[in-house]
């Protein structure tokens, strides 16, 4: 077969002679001109003839029926167009108007040209792109060539193939085209592991998702589809209690200012601010800044909420992948294979767990972050929702009758309560000590007063939120799953597969030691790496792990 | 596997109370220290490395305050000696602490460690989800014809690590693990 680029194929895809009707939507590329015709659109122009570029790939050795080579969609070039001309107006319009001051006749002759020669140049860009890439599936391997002055072809192993997620933002929406990125979920190498398709059209991206994820592997589990969450619009109450409120609040406030210093207008907003504000006095003052900060803050995380979470469905797929959709302007479809799912870890932030609701992450291999915007949220199989809902969730996911997330837990010894007040106060007491050192050296009386509200406030959150920790600390065995749950401010409960844990360690500080305290984890190739039950009694914890994983850490055991 | 350092189990466990859990009575369930002590050079080579890496820090101090004017000098020279006696402390007192806590073995289902000082840690790893076994010589080491051999698994925090073995030992080790892991089969994760 030929593994190597081949000079004659880039010659015919050059001379505009392609194979036609490869993708599902049945949109064909072709055309001569490489910025021309790709811009017109999705018409299918010129001669579609399936002679020159389709007969290297009948080479034998490729036996698969569909291995000819694909492009990526013409309408492409429109969404890039799009997106630069957005671009344009949001950055031209305030520059435009900002050199209008002066002149109206340098405001026009700059940005107009700009601006044209920034949409040329994608037509140009975007057109030599789509005309230079090309990927083929075949039997056992995805190939991607691309690259104009320095080609580059790109082999990925079928087998290894771990995720295909499909997203598709407002533009790409609008002209029916999603972006397809395939992972292999190896650690190391970002870039040599993953094949990114910007973009095919929807009903292909759907195709080559369903032709890549469905291996039909024959692990005995019955092969049943099926839902497993849908949205609910009341969950989008939980939204603002998360720790996007406040810091969305106050990244507006520190936008204004950022905005106004660029325009050299910092202090006057700051003084129109305190102009608009002095009637309230200092108090009034601070809670109506506070208060609008709030605002701000709610009505951001709502916005951001529903435009991540809108329309969210869970589904498990005959293929073995259990599926995410969600999304409100840009949807995204995010696949994760039951095979590599080792457990779920339920994760309750205060303030969403005060309100009574759960988020679910999946714990699964190969499941790394790709550096995009929501890296964190690739793992998340169910946003904040009522915790008996996060429950079922986690047990329909993991295929168990008893959600593992909802056992009755071993509670952990009083010591462990000890440790953490002592560790409370500590972190409760080192910026009392600050300040009082501060108030020594300065002796200011501000610095007086902000020392004793620091520790008449911080003492007792710090020994509410130590109690809490405490209360919170519990390890079980449910079915397959071995179940840790720890934290205050972000109380987690992992259920781990038995059999996905590859290592133990069992951790002791000298503190420890003296109290019969010790923190077992549990490692696994799945999620963070290694999930930790801690503060437990050493002989139980013990006896814990061996049940939980029997005969690792038998040959140790003694009985003393 | 090695001979001379074997069995001392019993030895080493006193002064840091390891291997004590709970409240102590008959029949408490608890880790019995791994059987392979470290190689006694190790005791040699954590003393040298604690000397070096502390005393190149006071030498920068007392370098920089011969260098600058006097007023700077007191400031420079006290936290240097501070810096020296901690030193000296030190590479007396941890190297035999972490020599007692050191141990290693290996049985025909897995690998097993204990580490640290204040902090103890035992470990396991399966021989069947072992990845890579890796013996490392850094140049002190090479000095004293010691090795640390490192067994990872696929989890990014289960590797375990034993320092400070003899060099031959190493190597023996690496060898028969590779050969174990190698027969056994699946795929680690």
């Amino acid at each position: 077969m030929t593994g190597r680029d081949d000079p004659a194929a880039t010659d015919a895809a050059a001379t505009g002679v392609e194979a036609a009707g490869t993708t599902a939507s049945g949109t064909t590329a072709s055309g001569t001109a490489a910025s021309g015709t790709a811009a017109s659109g999705t018409t299918a122009s010129g001669t579609a003839a399936s002679g020159t570029a389709a007969s290297e790939t009948t080479e034998p050795g490729t036996a698969a029926p569909d291995a000819e080579w694909r492009r990526l969609d013409p309408r492409t070039v429109r969404v890039s167009l799009l997106t630069v001309a957005g671009i344009c107006v949001a950055a031209g319009v305030p520059t435009g108007f900002g050199i209008a001051s002066t002149s109206l006749f340098w405001a026009l002759i700059t940005v107009l040209p700009a601006s044209a020669a920034a949409l040329a140049g994608t037509v140009v860009v975007e057109g030599v792109r789509l005309r230079r890439t090309r990927y083929r599936v075949l039997a056992d391997r995805l190939e991607l060539t691309k690259g104009v002055l320095v080609r580059t072809r790109r082999s990925v192993s079928r087998d290894r193939i771990r995720t295909v997620d499909l997203t598709a933002g407002p533009p790409a929406r609008l002209f029916g085209i999603v972006t397809v990125k395939i992972d292999t979920g190896e650690q190391g190498g970002s870039g040599a592991s993953s094949v990114s398709l910007y973009a095919v059209a929807r009903g292909e991206g759907e195709r080559l998702r369903a032709e890549l994820l469905d291996r039909g592997r024959g692990d005995g589990r019955p092969a049943t589809g099926g839902r497993l969450a849908t949205f609910d619009p009341r969950w989008v109450r939980y939204a603002p209690l998360s720790i996007v409120t406040p810091a969305l609040g106050a990244a507006a406030y520190g936008g204004v200012l950022q905005v106004a210093e660029w325009f050299g207008l910092q202090s006057g907003v700051i003084r129109w601010a305190i102009d608009l504000l002095g009637g309230l006095g200092l108090v009034g003052g601070v809670a109506v800044v506070a208060v609008v900060g709030v605002v701000i803050g709610v009505l951001g995380s709502l916005a951001l909420f529903v435009e991540m979470w809108w329309n969210f469905r869970l589904d498990r797929e005959a293929g073995g992948t259990v599926r995410v959709r969600r999304g409100l302007l840009t949807v995204r479809s995010i696949s994760l294979e039951e095979q590599r799912l080792r457990g779920v870890e339920l994760v309750e932030p205060l303030g969403v767990r005060t309100a009574g609701a759960a988020r679910v992450d999946a714990v699964a291999t190969g499941l790394r972050s790709q550096g995009d915007e929501d890296k964190g949220d690739r793992k998340t199989l169910l946003p904040a929702a009522p915790r008996g809902e996060a429950d079922r969730v986690a047990a329909a996911v993991l295929r168990e009758a008893a959600g593992p997330t909802s056992a009755e837990l071993t509670r952990h010894p009083i010591a462990a309560r000890g440790r953490r007040i002592r560790r409370a106060l500590a972190a409760a007491a080192a910026p009392v000590a600050v300040l009082a050192g501060c108030w020594w050296l300065f002796s200011s009386p501000v610095l007086l007063h902000l020392t004793w509200i620091g520790a008449v406030a911080g003492v007792p959150i710090a020994l509410a939120l130590a109690v809490d920790a405490y209360r919170n600390l519990g390890h079980g065995l449910s079915g397959d799953y071995l179940v840790a749950r720890h934290g205050s401010v972000r109380r987690s409960t992992v259920a781990l597969q038995r059999r996905g844990v590859i290592g133990l360690t069992a951790r002791q500080s000298l503190f420890q030691r003296r109290r019969g305290l010790m923190t077992i984890t549990a490692t696994t190739a799945a999620g963070s790496g290694a999930y930790s039950v801690h503060d437990a009694d050493a002989a139980e914890g013990l006896a814990f792990a061996d049940e939980a994983v029997p005969g690792l850490f038998g040959p140790l055991f003694e009985r003393g | 596997m090695s001979e001379s350092e074997t069995n001392e189990s019993e030895t080493g466990a006193g002064v840091t109370g390891a291997g004590r859990f709970g409240t102590g009575d008959g029949g408490t369930l608890r880790l019995r220290p791994p059987a392979h002590r470290v190689n006694r050079t190790a005791v040699t080579w954590w003393r040298s490395r604690i000397l070096l890496t502390g005393g190149a820090v006071v030498a920068v101090l007392v370098v920089l305050a011969l260098v600058l004017p006097g007023g700077a000098r007191f400031w420079l020279l006290a936290p240097a000696a501070g810096f020296a006696v901690v030193t000296v402390v030190a590479a007396v007192g941890m190297p035999l602490w972490w020599y007692r806590v050191h141990r290693w073995e290996v049985t025909g289902d897995a690998v097993y460690t204990r580490t640290g000082a204040l902090w103890q840690e035992w470990r396991v790893a399966p021989m069947s989800r072992i990845q890579t076994v890796d013996s490392e010589r850094g140049p002190l080491e090479q000095v004293f014809g010691l090795a640390t051999v490192t067994v990872t698994t696929a989890s990014a925090k289960g590797a375990l690590t034993i320092p400070g073995l003899d060099r031959d030992l190493a190597a023996d080790l690496v060898h028969e693990l590779t050969e174990t892991t190698q027969a056994t089969p699946g795929d680690a994760t």
